[in-house]
């Protein structure tokens, strides 16, 4: 018996060993992203340049380049990137759907909505006004999602939460289709915004939902260890004493912000959350303490690849939204059919 | 429809009479939604702008009426609310193959990539013919459906072949579907910001899944695919209810699992092309009327007749408002969500027990 436990820590360590390195492999990896992001465009800079344009700026034309577009752009692509991986890996887990992704709690729509609404109502021009909107809308539509799929006697079930969610979401998208069709402002901004991209925001607005990100990843974090006792099966976390309705509060919360920033900030870019969490549970299994992490940083190398490329290879024509799926879905599918998949 | 069918629900299951118990309260709900079905389709012939008293509606459909009222019905109302009943059927039945095949109650045809790729074609026709001035009437009346038609059969056949793998697994068929489905949306979105505004407006509508252009010439192959489709996959029902208790309890039964849900995958494939090509993505009625069938039925997967049925008539209520409410006529896609979302809210609130598929 001595023996076996010894076996079964010592496995338990390498496993503790390897996934910590992993991590560590894909900081690293992290790094190169955001430095080629920095790096390379429609004019590559030298990394010389670069180094000169962050530690002793001195206004020459490289320096204006990586301080006043690049760098905000790839900050930009960093802070979604991990929110939406984080936000995804926590959606699946509370719905326990691997189709869930970060939007389905309503968010998306719910931003989108709240766009097309501040522009063919209330004349909003402004992209500041934009993020505003969008952020509210996502944060009060996925209230509304929470509230419904919780009433009841049992509080939020993975299906209720799911269901609500996607009834939610339809219903949003009907009235943002009501509105575009009948008023041609929303349609022009609505197409565009759809797509989701790093490109076209001003980033002070932008940076204006950072705030919201933080506290949402504090509390993803938080809602780990919770997120694996309410994966045993709510009776079973229940009676190991977990305040099951608290766990899903806080999650379905930290959802919200991610999302919800990320989607005001640059759009839906949706493929990332959805994509993500199921590449990171091939790589670390259902832990959520090492599953979050590892999403959040797939995510964000993911994104600022899939933007790099997009400057790179199709000279910023194409937005991030589109090189992700045109890059990521083959991809993803190939790793689908190729890798033993490990189930939610 | 919820006084009708609260009588069936108010009592409990009892286990001696489970399978007799069950199957009276589908008929129960099938009778009342054909009823409502038939009710809504009557109303969607009388009302609108020429307005038709409800028995001379039946007198005319009979072959009898006024001149004026036989060419307002037969030539304009009728086909549409046709269309309406086969596509929204089509749609219900295809949601319910998808959820119960992949056992995941989010699986509709948008999910996993058919409508995408169906909606792929049809704007690219509406972007590229439609770019100078209005769509040309043979790119509009044949080119839209039949690219829509192709990019769904091939949005299927891609999630079908990319899916196998020594069988069909209902997981890696969702995962595979959801790639297929984002590049399908994001090609889309392109699409709509590559022309000009009033091609994306067009195309937005198309998107949106309109049955306003619904005429005689869309009912053969819509009618001609759900007479031949439908009894094929309702066969397929007792194979999805073994499956149901896992893939070894079926193969152990008899089932040869893969033959099965290959077959019923495909036809579920076709289904949902056949439904988008004639009337454009209607959304949420795949994924409404199955889960609206199951609770009401109180079975444990979604019933695939009730599905059916209840497709046609949120699809069909969904078009009257969009025809008959005032102000600008809204494509019916916007209304299925707003009549129907209420509705599935309501139930999902209602039902105490867990739901499962």
């Amino acid at each position: 018996m001595p023996e076996q436990s010894a076996a079964a820590g010592n496995s338990l360590a390498t496993r503790r060993r390897r996934r910590l390195t992993g991590l560590v492999v894909l900081v690293v990896a992290l790094l190169l992203a955001a430095l080629a992001s920095v790096a390379f465009g429609e004019r590559n800079i030298p990394l010389s340049a670069v180094w000169h344009a962050i530690f002793t700026p001195s206004g020459t034309e490289f320096d204006i380049i990586v301080g006043a577009l690049r760098i905000p752009r790839t900050l930009l692509g960093l802070a979604v990137g991990i929110a939406l991986g984080v936000a995804g890996a926590l959606m699946q887990g509370h719905t326990r759907n691997p189709l869930a992704d970060p939007g389905l709690l309503g968010v998306t729509q719910g931003a989108a909505f709240a766009v097309v609404l501040s522009i063919t109502v209330f004349g909003m021009t402004y992209v500041s006004g934009q993020v505003l909107f969008a952020f509210a809308g996502a944060l009060i539509a996925s209230a509304v999602v929470f509230a419904l799929g919780s009433v009841g006697r049992g509080g939020a079930t993975p299906v209720t939460l799911a269901l609500a969610g996607a009834t939610i979401s339809w219903l949003l998208l009907g009235l943002t289709s009501a509105l575009v069709l009948l008023d041609q402002r929303g349609m022009e901004v609505y197409r565009f915004w759809r797509i989701g991209s790093l490109a076209r925001s001003e980033y002070e607005s932008a940076a204006t939902v950072l705030p919201f990100l933080l506290v949402g990843l504090v509390l993803a974090v938080l809602n780990t260890p919770g997120l694996n006792t309410l994966a045993l099966g709510e009776d079973i976390a229940k009676g190991l004493g977990q305040r099951v309705r608290l766990t899903r509060f806080v999650g379905l919360g930290a959802i919200a912000l991610l999302t919800g920033s990320a989607v005001a900030a640059c759009g839906p870019i949706a493929f990332v959350g959805l994509v993500v969490p199921h590449i990171a549970r091939g790589i670390t299994g259902a832990d959520y303490r090492w599953l979050v992490p590892y999403a959040g940083l797939l995510g964000a190398i993911l994104l600022l690849v899939a933007d790099v490329l997009g400057r790179v290879l199709a000279a910023d024509r194409f937005e991030v939204g589109i090189m992700l799926t045109v890059l990521g879905a083959p991809a993803f599918i190939y790793l689908v059919r190729s890798v033993r998949l490990v189930r939610l | 429809m919820s006084v009708d069918t609260r009588a069936g629900t108010t009592k409990g299951l009892a286990v001696g009479g489970l399978g007799l118990r069950l199957r009276w309260r589908t008929i129960l709900v099938v009778g009342c939604a054909a009823a409502l079905l038939l009710l809504a389709v009557a109303a969607h012939i009388g009302l609108g702008s020429y307005r038709i008293p409800l028995g001379e509606v039946f007198e005319v459909l009979l072959g009898g009426g006024a001149e004026s009222q036989r060419g307002a019905v037969l030539d304009v109302r009728l086909p549409r609310a046709l269309v309406g009943v086969l596509v929204g059927a089509a749609l219900g039945l295809a949601g319910a193959l998808f959820q119960s095949i992949s056992r995941n109650p989010l699986a509709s045809p948008d999910v996993l990539g058919i409508t995408w790729g169906a909606s792929v074609g049809a704007v690219t026709v509406i972007a590229f013919a439609g770019s100078y001035g209005q769509l040309s009437g043979f790119a509009d009346g044949v080119g839209v459906p039949l690219a829509s038609l192709l990019g769904g059969l091939l949005a299927g056949l891609a999630l079908y072949g990319l899916s196998w793998r020594r069988g069909i697994d209902g997981y890696r068929m969702v995962l595979i579907g959801i790639g297929i489905a984002a590049v399908g949306a994001n090609l889309v979105f392109w699409l709509l910001t590559v022309g000009d505004v009033q091609v994306a407006a067009r195309a937005m509508t198309w998107l949106t899944g309109s049955l306003a252009a619904a005429g005689w010439g869309d009912v053969p192959a819509v009618a001609l695919a759900v007479g031949v489709l439908a009894p094929l996959t309702l066969f397929g029902a007792r194979v999805l209810g073994v499956l149901r208790f896992g893939e070894d309890t079926a193969r152990g039964l008899g089932v040869r699992v893969n033959l099965s849900r290959t077959v019923l995958l495909l036809l579920a494939v076709l289904l949902a092309a056949v439904a988008t090509a004639a009337a454009g993505p209607i959304g949420f009625v795949a994924l409404a009327a199955p889960q609206i069938a199951l609770r009401l039925c109180a079975v444990a997967g979604p019933p695939l007749g009730a599905s059916m049925v209840l497709g046609a008539t949120l699809t069909v209520c969904a078009d009257l408002a969009a025809r008959t409410l005032p102000g600008v006529e809204l494509p019916v896609g916007v209304y299925t969500a707003v009549l129907g979302a209420p509705y599935l809210m309501f139930l999902l609130i209602r039902s105490r027990r867990e739901a499962r598929v």
